[in-house]
Parts: C-alpha cells; sequence; structure tokens
C-alpha cells in the first residue's frame, strides 16, 4: 500500500516576540483535525519500538489509532492505563530521547509527534469529555505513606489506590505538585494542568495533606510505628541547589534557580505586588548552567521584564542537557548563549548587590567520566560581564532531610537515598524510594518510571509478603551538568 | 487547623498569636520555627515558636510589625484560619546541662530567646537572661522571663527601666562580679547580635546565634537564606537558625536582609492606603 508522504504537523504557538513578555503557554497544541493527520504518519507497527522507548510503557499504537479514528476520550483513557500525567508528560517528557528515537517513520522521516498527541488527548478529555474514574477495587487494609507529591510520588499514589490500598501523600509546600509547581514554569506547564492531574489523583480516593514537612513533623519511623502504615516511599525530590562556590555568590541578586522559579511559579512574585513575594527588577540577567532549569531561568527572566539575559554555559552547544526544543525557544525569544564559559567570581557594590561577573573562556579537551568532552579554562582569558541578577542553575543534590531523621536508611556520598533499581526498596525494610532523591536530578518521566515499578513492588510485598531484597547494585551514579 | 485562638497585644506594634496546631504543638523543640502563610496570595514568612502547649494543641507565635505581612497578621481576628502553617523546622537548640547559660534577648529576640532559657533551666543549668529593649515600655515578657530563668537582668538604651545602656553593658557587668559563665545565648536585631559576639569573643565565651534572614520555603530548597559561617555557605532553614556567633559573617547577613526592601515599602504602602476603612472596625473589636 503506498503511503501519502505528510510531514510531521507543526503545533501552532505563541510568535516569540509576544510570549517573551507573557506567561501564557507557548504552544496553542493540536487542533483535532491536525492531530488526526499527525495520527495518520503512525503505520501502527505489529512490534512498536516506540514502547521500548517509554519508561511508563504507554500503548502508543494503540492511543493514536483511537486519534486516527476521532475517539479522542478513549485515546486519552488508553494512555490513562499506564500513565496517570499524561497531559503533564505530553509537555514536559523528552520524547526526542525516548518514544520519538524509536520510531521508525523517524529513521527516513521526522518521527510521529507522539508527545504532542498525547498532549493533545490529554487535554481534549480534560476540557472536553468527562475523566473517568476507574473501578476501584474493594479496599485491601493496606495504608501506604507517599512523601512528596511531585511526579514519583503522584504516580506511587495512583497506581496503588487502583489496587486498593488506602495511600495518604505528605507534601512540605502549601501546594501539591513538586517539580511541576515550583519548578517548570507556567508558560511551559500551565499549572491548572497540575491541579488537575492532582485532583484525578485524589478522585481515586488518596489522601493528601500539604505542609507536612516528613521528618520534621513526623518522621519515617513514626509513619511506620505510630502512624500505622504498612509502607513508605519516599519522593522528595533534588531539593538542595548546588552553587559555584566562588567568591561573592552571597551577593544579593544572585539566586538559585530553585529560588528564582519558586518566587515566580508558585508564589507569584511576577504579579506582585498582587502576590506578597517579591523579586527584583532586574535589567541584565546572567543564568549559569545548560539544563532545562537554565533555559526555564533564562526564559522566567525574560517574561519578569529584563532587557537581557544571558546563559553562561561551560561547555559547548552539544553537551548541553536541555531539550533542543527548549533551547530552540530560548533562542527564538532572544536569550544571548555564551558557550564556553565560566565564571569565577562575582563582583559588588558596597550594599552587596551583584554588579558584574568575571568569566573565563573555556575550550574542549578529552572526555570526562559523563563521556562528554571535558571544559579546559584559556589562561589569560578573563573578561567581566555585566550583571544585575545572576541565576544559578547547575543542578542539585539530594535534601537531607529525610535521610538525616531516619534509622537506618542509606545514602551515597552526594546523600541520594539507596535504591534498588527495579523495585525502589531501600536499606530499610517497609521503605521504597524513586525519582530525583535517588538517581540525583533528572526527568519528570523517569521519576515517573521509578513511581510505576515502586508501586508493583509494594503491592507484592503488602499482598506476598517476601524477603526484603533491596540489595541488587543499586543504581547510584550522578547525573553530571 | 492552624486557627487563631488568642491574640494579645504585648506593646506597640508587637502581637502575640496563640494558634491551633496539636502536631506542631506535640513536636517542637526550643529553638524551632514555623513558616506562616496566612491567604492564597501571602508570602511565606519564618516566625520563631515562643511557647507551645501540647496538651491544648497549641503554639504561640509572638512577632514585630515590620512590613506588610506582619501588618496584616497583627490585624487578623481571633478565629481567622491561617491558610498554611509549616513546622516545625530548623534544627532545634541542642539543650545539655552546661553550668552557668546567659540568654539574652534584645527587643522582640526576647519571644524566641523565651523557650531556650526555659528549656536550659529544666536541663539544670542555671540561667541567667538579659533582656533588652530601647524604652520601657517597650520591653516584651518580663514576667515570663523571670519564670523561665534564675535571674533576669533588664537594660533599656534610655535608661527609663534597669540598665542603662545596651545589653552587652548588662553582660559585661555579670563577668565583672565574677560569674563565670559557660555558655551564652543571643538573639535580637543583627547589630546587637553582631556587637555581643565582638564582645564575648574578647571574653572567650562560646557564643550561640539565631539568624533570621529573608526564606521562602524554609526546607532547604531555594537557598534564600544562605549565610557565611566560618568561610562556609550555610542555609539558615536546615542548618540552623542557630550558629557558632563567632563565625557568623553578619555584615554579609544585614545586608542581605536588606535586599528587598523597595518592594517591602511598596507592598506596605499600598497595604497601609487600603486599610485605612478598615482599621477602625479591627479597633472597635478590642483587638
Amino acid at each position: 500500500m503506498a503511503r501519502e508522504k505528510i510531514p510531521r504537523q507543526a503545533m501552532p504557538e505563541q510568535k516569540p516576540e509576544i510570549r517573551r513578555h507573557n506567561f501564557y503557554e507557548v504552544p496553542f497544541g493540536y487542533s483535532p483535525e491536525l492531530a488526526q493527520i499527525e495520527a495518520s504518519r503512525c503505520i501502527t507497527c505489529k512490534k512498536p519500538k516506540c514502547v521500548e522507548g517509554c519508561p511508563v510503557e504507554i500503548d502508543i499504537p494503540g492511543f493514536i489509532a483511537l486519534i486516527k479514528e476521532g475517539q479522542f476520550e478513549a485515546a486519552a483513557r488508553k494512555i490513562k492505563e499506564t500513565n496517570a500525567l499524561p497531559a503533564v508528560c505530553g509537555r514536559v517528557c523528552p520524547q526526542e530521547e525516548q518514544c520519538e528515537a524509536l520510531c521508525v517513520i523517524g529513521v527516513k522521516d521526522q518521527p510521529v509527534a507522539i508527545g504532542r498527541l498525547e498532549r493533545f488527548a490529554a487535554d481534549w478529555e480534560r476540557e472536553k469529555g468527562t475523566v473517568e474514574i476507574p473501578e476501584i477495587p474493594p479496599p485491601t487494609g493496606k495504608k501506604i505513606a507517599v512523601v512528596g507529591s511531585g511526579p514519583a510520588g503522584l504516580v506511587v499514589a495512583g497506581d496503588l489506590a487502583l489496587m486498593g490500598h488506602k495511600v495518604t501523600i505528605f507534601e512540605a509546600l502549601h501546594k501539591p505538585g513538586g517539580v511541576l509547581v515550583y519548578g517548570i514554569p507556567e508558560f511551559r506547564l500551565p499549572k491548572a494542568i497540575v491541579l488537575s492531574e492532582v485532583e484525578y489523583v485524589k478522585s481515586l480516593g488518596v489522601e493528601l495533606l500539604c505542609d507536612m514537612v516528613i521528618g520534621r513533623v513526623i518522621t519515617v519511623d513514626e509513619l511506620l510505628e505510630e502512624e500505622s502504615f504498612d509502607a513508605v516511599f519516599l519522593g522528595t525530590g533534588a531539593g538542595l541547589p548546588y552553587f559555584m562556590n566562588i567568591p561573592g555568590e552571597n551577593l544579593n541578586g544572585v539566586y538559585s534557580a530553585n529560588e528564582y522559579l519558586t518566587r515566580s511559579n508558585l508564589m507569584k512574585a511576577y504579579s506582585f505586588p498582587e502576590a506578597d513575594t517579591p523579586m527584583i527588577e532586574s535589567k541584565r540577567v546572567a543564568v549559569l548552567g545548560g539544563g532545562n532549569v537554565a533555559m526555564d531561568s533564562a526564559r522566567t527572566a525574560l517574561r519578569l521584564g529584563a532587557e537581557e539575559v544571558n546563559i553562561v554555559y561551560r561547555r559547548s552547544r552539544n553537551e548541553m542537557p536541555a531539550r533542543i526544543e527548549e533551547i530552540h525557544h530560548a533562542e527564538e525569544e532572544g536569550v544571548i548563549f555564551n558557550l564556553l564559559t565560566n565564571p569565577t567570581r562575582f563582583i559588588g557594590d558596597e550594599e552587596g548587590w551583584v554588579t558584574g561577573m568575571e568569566l573565563l573562556k573555556m575550550e574542549l579537551g578529552e572526555p570526562d567520566a559523563s563521556g562528554r568532552r571535558r571544559p579546559v579554562p584559556i589562561e589569560g582569558s578573563e573578561y567581566i560581564m555585566d550583571v544585575d541578577t545572576v541565576v544559578v542553575a547547575i543542578g542539585n543534590g539530594a535534601n537531607p532531610l529525610v535521610p538525616q531523621t531516619t534509622e537506618g536508611l542509606e545514602t551515597n556520598k552526594w546523600g541520594n537515598i539507596l535504591a534498588h533499581p527495579e523495585s525502589g526498596m531501600t536499606s530499610k525494610p517497609r521503605v521504597w524510594a524513586g525519582g530525583d532523591i535517588v538517581i540525583g536530578a533528572a526527568t519528570v518521566i523517569l521519576a515517573m518510571g521509578a513511581g510505576k515499578y515502586a508501586a508493583r513492588s509494594i503491592h507484592n510485598y503488602l499482598t506476598n509478603g517476601g524477603p526484603w531484597n533491596w540489595k541488587e547494585e543499586p543504581k547510584t551514579e550522578k547525573a553530571e551538568v | 487547623m492552624h486557627r487563631i485562638l488568642e491574640k494579645h497585644v504585648l506593646t506597640e506594634g508587637v502581637t502575640e498569636l496563640v494558634i491551633e496546631d496539636p502536631r506542631i504543638a506535640r513536636k517542637r523543640k526550643a529553638g524551632q520555627f514555623v513558616i506562616v502563610k496566612m491567604t492564597e496570595m501571602g508570602e511565606r514568612i519564618p516566625l520563631t515558636i515562643a511557647d507551645a502547649d501540647p496538651d491544648k494543641g497549641t503554639i504561640t507565635l509572638i512577632f514585630q510589625t515590620v512590613g506588610k505581612s506582619t501588618d496584616q497578621m497583627s490585624k487578623l481576628p481571633v478565629g481567622f484560619e491561617l491558610m498554611d502553617v509549616v513546622g516545625p523546622l530548623g534544627k532545634p537548640t541542642h539543650v545539655d546541662k552546661f553550668g552557668t547559660v546567659v540568654c539574652v534577648g534584645g527587643g522582640i529576640g526576647v519571644a524566641p530567646v523565651h523557650p531556650i532559657a526555659r528549656a536550659m533551666k529544666d536541663a539544670g543549668n542555671h540561667v541567667i537572661s538579659i533582656i533588652g529593649a530601647r524604652t520601657q515600655s517597650l520591653l516584651i515578657m518580663e514576667d515570663r522571663m523571670k519564670a523561665a530563668c534564675n535571674e533576669l537582668l533588664i537594660s533599656t538604651d534610655d535608661g527609663s527601666y534597669g540598665y542603662h545602656g545596651f545589653v552587652t553593658g548588662v553582660l559585661q557587668q555579670v563577668v565583672d562580679r565574677g560569674t563565670k559563665i559557660d555558655l551564652v545565648v543571643a538573639i535580637g536585631p543583627v547589630p546587637m547580635m553582631s556587637n555581643l559576639c565582638k564582645l564575648t569573643k574578647t571574653l572567650n565565651l562560646k557564643t550561640l546565634v539565631s539568624l533570621n534572614p529573608i526564606m521562602v520555603d524554609g526546607t532547604g530548597m531555594c537557598g534564600a537564606c544562605r549565610v557565611t559561617v566560618g568561610g562556609k555557605t550555610k542555609f539558615v532553614c536546615v542548618d540552623g537558625p542557630e550558629f557558632d556567633g563567632h563565625e557568623v559573617d553578619f555584615v554579609e547577613l544585614m545586608k542581605r536582609q536588606r535586599a528587598y526592601l523597595p518592594q517591602e515599602r511598596t507592598a506596605w504602602d499600598r497595604f497601609k492606603a487600603r486599610h485605612v476603612g478598615a482599621k477602625k472596625e479591627v479597633a472597635a473589636d478590642g483587638a
């Protein structure tokens, strides 16, 4: 059968010169017509490679076939069989490295836009359809505490609720969603979408308690012993910002990306003084780092009114960990890229405000442990960049609060909790862990994948009992920025 | 949850709220704090827990009106439910039997020093407290402090009550009279803590200070509260709030506390302008 060659459908989006001044979402999403055209590019492989690239094993050809037929709600439900957060994943997953990277159409042509189709189906269901609550089996009588309501925690909670367990999520912040709410900006992931995904998980019978800092108000041991939980899942995230450790880093105007984004996203500082949390007014901003968080920070700075925003990254563009799409969006909006450049110190005025930064040019040398070519300083290449705001976006470590207050919970030298790569079991019986707290700062979908495995393991253990086999070459390598 | 059960004005600009929160009341220890977010659009403000009653399930917060949020909080009526109260946060004070402990509280700093003084006394220490204010009418918690320690000494900047001068002068007197001091705990405005630490350094007295920088999340996630202690960056919310006072870079701390002064002024002016009408009602409530 000859197949008419249809190009990969672009998603309509806000023009760069307009969107750099607002916080609305950049792409508008597919129309039903565009979605059906794009879906028709899928050849419904018998042995689909794309599914192998999906950490949560979505039946990709299955849901795309339903879109082809115009059964959009059914498509959304097909995705939800294995993925509780499709509207989120359709937006923030690195599909180009996962499902789409393996799509056979992509061998000779551009791959099917799986992520955009996932997003379309999820949005359709949320906006036009009725969100169906699956049938919940009778209660098992088991109680599970989930610490953290980010991607890992939401998946564990949703999956376990669907197996009939009673789940309570403990969230430290005042709003649920973790990094989806405090970290990823509105223009990339609207908070209303996160909220509705959280509401869906709650509708499965999951209890959600905010403002609960586990380790302080209740310890993990108390959850198990005094609050009679049968199991605890730790999905506390990568909540400890790294700094450069160079002189002048505590000057006013130097932020961690976590603080910068939290002020803007979670605390709504962009609407100060309507919101009480302030933000400094910046003219010249430098963002240190080359990952998605750096791109989010740079694009947030533009939207907060900065005149010039610079990315400063010590390696070259090829080594940038950010998604190509995000780099592209940032460039379109006018972010300036200073590659192979590394700061050596911050310069400040008498009042303690940052006024500039000394930078050193780098060149690429031999590959390092991460397989990427190591940046090597070029002697005598120092120069000064004038800035009034610096955002340090070079990664996050593990927040020590839970390991410090939990008896018998082993961590690696970076403070990440040691957990079995397939089950999420930790050194402490009845305690599982997954997501960034285990693997270091990574992606939403990997955290969700870890949540899926942990939920299965928790269910098996609570149903069938069995030995506590956690030590099987736990995965502990650290993502380097 | 988080209902305001009692409200007292301790002196001009200083308010005491007793808030319902059984979990925090049961769990908190001396030296810890909470983060309060009053409303949906509110900011997260850190406040030291001045007292708690685990039986009644209440915590006591004492704060000074210094800007929009504290002004607004001082105007909340009894019965109001605070949207968010998170805690207890920070490491508790290391309480042990040290011998003689001097607890120094300056201005609003008397409130956070109070639970520490009591915990130190309960642990069998001889506790001497020094509390100070600009003038007698601004001195807070005198009776409660008296009950929380073995000896209470008072100073006022204008000499209207007690020693005429600063708390540092009183501490010098205690040393001069020959009292052997094993530990000093000092909480108050940054200049007070800084000056006191200069004195105790020359006297070779170990001194703990409790710091109150700008915070956002209070759980170690953002780093807004970073301070330099002994040449190293520390997060007050998870590494503190108490540190060796001789190691703290107070100059940097003071500069960092002023980072949002223009915005704080804008927010407060706007709030005051909007609140002219509402002011009378609150006054009529007898609050």
